[in-house]
């Protein structure tokens, strides 16, 4: 029986929010491998997954460990039902065309890189140093989704327009990244986390810069949000069921 | 074969470290990428501590295996790999005399600091490695490895792979 132990629920949601994020984000990029309109983005797209996947590992098994349960990285990422899982509603939305991928990309990662760099001076060193890790990786992946939605958003008309409206339907979503809940006060007042106030200006600060330079309008919208509190989308369960289904047919299946 | 186990050196162990290849380059090795950091025994364990490059490099596990796979062929019967993120690995680690085998390989080395960036597009101009022209252009900051990006030589007109300043 576990019932003896002491969890640290806000600092195993740290994790799984953290980790979630990339594995939700991670398994959606994958999907384009041999898929993407050149093999150069192509090759850029699968290695931005690996990465997400990479980083996934060390967060669940950060978690699991929090936990004390016994569970692995796979057990949570491939035994949890939906409503368990602390992603962000953003991730989760469909690809849908290129410009789309690319502009729930950089929404994320114009997030990933300022909140990982943070999470540095995380008093808990093992949290600290996945962010030391990850950060690196971020930094990459910004850099080049922040260049390439400028190009597309401020290229042909075809291109512009399509990354309007990727903007238009995800732009509601990035709030949710820094909106903080009392898990997140917690984790800030304890040194576990950053205050999630510093993080916001500087997600908002640098995507609105490199919006306008794309020359893309930035909507006015109300925040979609829940993920973090496990209320998700329908897609979601979609989602799952297809990165699932092997393990829940057959458990134990190993490489 | 019990009786004569004398513990091999740290020094001897680091020199069959020297020898195993990275899956991926094979012209390098673990050691000259600077992903092992330390090997040390405790008590009748050999304890080696590797650093990973990418966090989802799948040439992560192969290395592990790799590096266990040799030491036991020495003769190294308890051996633990120990995986340590920070300081988190960086290309500055990477020997001269790898960069060099690296160029030879075709492969373009990796250029200044990385650890002392954080901007990462000033890493440039790339020479190619095949005629040393810096007269190149980036095709891709992806290439066939997480590591590695794809270049083009002006000149030459022959493409390479640059091992990125990370």
């Amino acid at each position: 029986m576990s019932t003896d132990v002491q969890t640290d629920t806000a600092l195993f949601e740290l994790a799984l929010r953290m980790g979630d994020n990339t594995l939700i984000l991670g398994q959606q990029v994958s999907a384009w491998c041999g898929h993407a309109p050149i093999l150069e983005e192509d090759i850029a797209l699968a290695n931005t997954a690996l990465d997400l996947i990479g980083q996934t590992k060390l967060w669940l098994a950060l978690a699991g460990e929090i936990e004390g349960k016994g569970r692995s990285a796979d057990d949570l990422a491939f035994l949890r039902d939906a409503r368990a899982f602390r992603n962000v509603l953003l991730v989760e939305q469909p690809n849908g065309d290129f410009g789309q991928t690319l502009m729930r990309q950089y929404l994320f990662d114009a997030w990933h890189l300022p909140m990982l760099t943070a999470l540095k001076n995380s008093i808990e060193t093992r949290v600290a140093d996945i962010a030391e890790k990850s950060a690196k990786e971020a930094a990459y992946h910004l850099e080049r989704s922040e260049d390439l939605i400028i190009r597309l958003g401020d290229g042909s008309d075809e291109s512009h327009t399509r990354m309007q409206n990727a903007l238009d339907a995800l732009w509601p979503f990035a709030g949710e990244l820094t909106q903080p809940d009392a898990i997140d006060d917690e984790l800030a007042q304890r040194g576990l986390a950053p205050d999630l106030a510093d993080i916001k200006t500087r997600h908002e600060e640098r995507m609105r810069a490199a919006l306008k330079e794309a020359t893309l309008q930035v909507p006015e919208a109300a925040i979609r949000k829940g993920g973090k509190q496990g209320m998700h989308s329908e897609g979601l369960g979609y989602l799952l069921s297809d990165m699932q289904w092997l393990q829940r047919a057959y458990p134990g299946a190993e490489w | 074969m019990a009786e004569a186990n004398v513990e091999p050196s740290i020094d001897e162990v680091w020199r069959w470290l020297e020898d195993v290849p990275d899956p991926e380059i094979p012209v390098v090795s673990v050691v000259d990428l600077g992903i092992v950091r330390d090997a040390a025994w405790e008590r009748d364990e050999l304890v080696v501590t590797v650093t990973p490059t990418y966090s989802g490099c799948p040439a992560t596990a192969v290395i592990s295996f790799e590096i266990e796979e040799s030491l036991r062929r020495k003769g190294v019967e308890k051996i633990r790999i120990k995986t340590q993120l920070s300081p988190a690995w960086t290309t500055d680690w990477i020997t001269g005399e790898a960069r060099e085998k690296l160029r030879q390989y075709g492969i373009a080395p990796p250029v200044g600091e990385a650890s002392c960036a954080g901007a990462l597009k000033a890493s440039g101009p790339v020479a190619c490695p095949h005629c040393g022209s810096e007269n190149t252009s980036e095709v891709s900051r992806f290439g066939s490895t997480p590591c590695k990006a794809s270049w083009r030589c002006n000149d030459c007109l022959e493409p390479f792979d640059y091992f990125k300043s990370f």
